[in-house]
């Protein structure tokens, strides 16, 4: 054992972090999916979200679903961020500087940008520090709809009610669109997909 | 040192396949008779979410009003039946029936209610879809009616029952709470059959579907009533 951990080097993914993320995976297709559901009960813009990719079947059940799951989402969420802000993860996404970000998306586009384990270049810390900024956003406006009379600070703070709903679905479609990205991107990059169930390791 | 831990990869497995078992269609409250997994699960949330909710209530924090100008009129008509069915009550020979923990548990007739101090106030009423309308209703403060009936406010539930047949119950702390009203007027008219003639419970504090139209009895006792959205799945606190 010890003559093994001193050819490898640190985890890339620690556990804290492997489980947060995939619990979080669940809290977000049941959120995302019941509030569709909820969405639908009276839609925001001219469309509806089809009853197939949508959790609970009637508005009474996805909003059982919805308010069921939020405690896991939350949770799970403060667990993330204690975590984050504790082990130095947080050094990892800041800072994040506009140069780079522009050089690797030109990089990203010739497909020259290289993929090295256990860093994040600027476009990912982009788009996490980005769905980690909508998962506030979507807490605080979800708590605003669900009770803006006692917790009418939070509603006040998304603009009032009328206009947290607002708030609240493109919260969703942020933390959407970055599901689709990042789903996409572990597609045509699949080794990095065991290290967040292994954990994995460095080389050194 | 391995790999992995083969234990800790079980956890995931089990977590996620935790997550498709309840994603499961066909598991929503459709048999309440037949509860299956799903739907204890869910009946177990919705109790653990009605006592945050009683917690995260307090008497003292009002719900926003508005300005005259911000009134929704005519308001968004909401029930389980279409409008034109909505009941008709004979106001002239009206009497709200009481029941239960009550003193004097005399019918009130709509003149004997008219008599009383009246209250109005410019609130909005949130509909459990997502819509809201704002509506200014005047009528009778809760918290004086049971008073005035001598109704135990040591009890749990204070009742309604609809001309309608629709029914909810709500918790007695938000049926003292200072801007529950038994309302007679919208706008300063008498309201229609549509939106709750002759007497309906508006609470601000609450989602609309607790605000039961077309009133013909209050109940006041420890027994859960529960209601007719309640009893299919709809939270029971449903607090704003």
């Amino acid at each position: 054992m010890a003559k093994n951990s001193k050819r490898r080097g640190p985890v890339i993914h620690p556990w804290p972090l492997r489980l947060t993320h995939w619990l979080n995976v669940i809290a977000i297709v049941m959120m995302i999916g019941s509030g569709w559901q909820i969405y639908d009960a009276s839609p925001l813009f001219g469309f509806s979200f089809p009853p197939l990719i949508t959790i609970g079947g009637w508005l009474g059940a996805a909003i059982a679903w919805h308010l069921a799951f939020m405690w896991l989402l939350v949770i799970n969420g403060i667990a993330y961020f204690t975590w984050g802000a504790g082990s130095g993860h947080f050094r990892k996404l800041w800072p994040i500087s506009p140069r780079a970000i522009m050089r690797e998306i030109g990089q990203a586009l010739t497909f020259r940008l290289r993929h090295e384990k256990g860093m994040y270049n600027a476009v990912q810390r982009l788009l996490y520090v980005g769905v980690l900024f909508a998962g506030v956003v979507i807490v605080i406006s979800g708590l605003g709809i669900w009770k803006p009379v006692q917790l009418w600070f939070f509603t006040d703070l998304c603009g009032g009610y009328f206009i947290a709903r607002y708030v609240h679905f493109f919260a969703m479609a942020a933390i959407a669109g970055f599901v689709v990205i990042h789903v996409l991107l572990v597609l045509m990059v699949p080794k990095v997909l065991p290290p967040m169930i292994t954990g994995g390791r460095l080389e050194q | 040192m391995k790999q992995f831990d083969p234990s800790r990869r079980k956890l995931f497995a089990r977590a996620l396949a935790l997550g498709v078992v309840a994603a499961l269609p066909g598991c929503n409250f459709e048999d309440p008779q037949h509860p299956d997994l799903a739907d204890r699960f869910l009946r177990a949330m919705l109790a653990w979410n009605d006592r945050v909710q009683q917690a995260l209530f307090s008497p003292h924090t009002l719900a926003p009003t508005f300005s005259a100008d911000l009134i929704t009129n005519p308001p968004r008509f909401n029930a389980f039946y279409d409008i034109s069915q909505a009941p008709v009550v004979d106001a002239a020979r009206y009497r709200l029936e009481l029941g239960g923990q009550i003193q004097d548990r005399q019918g009130w007739s709509l003149a004997a209610l008219r008599g009383l101090p009246q209250y109005s106030q410019i609130t909005r009423l949130v509909c459990v879809e997502g819509w809201r309308v704002i509506g200014q209703w005047s009528g009778v403060r809760l918290s004086d009616f049971l008073a005035r009936i001598g109704a135990d406010t040591t009890c749990k539930y204070v009742s309604f029952k609809c001309a309608d047949g629709y029914y909810s119950s709500i918790d007695m702390e938000s049926a003292l709470h200072p801007q529950t009203i038994l309302a007679l007027d919208f706008l300063n008219a008498p309201l229609t059959p549509a939106f709750g003639a002759p007497v309906r419970l508006r609470i601000p504090t609450k989602l609309g579907f607790k605000n039961p139209k077309n009133l013909v009895y209050l109940g006041v006792g420890n027994v859960y009533t529960g209601g007719y959205w309640e009893d299919q799945g709809y939270d029971w606190f449903s607090g704003s």
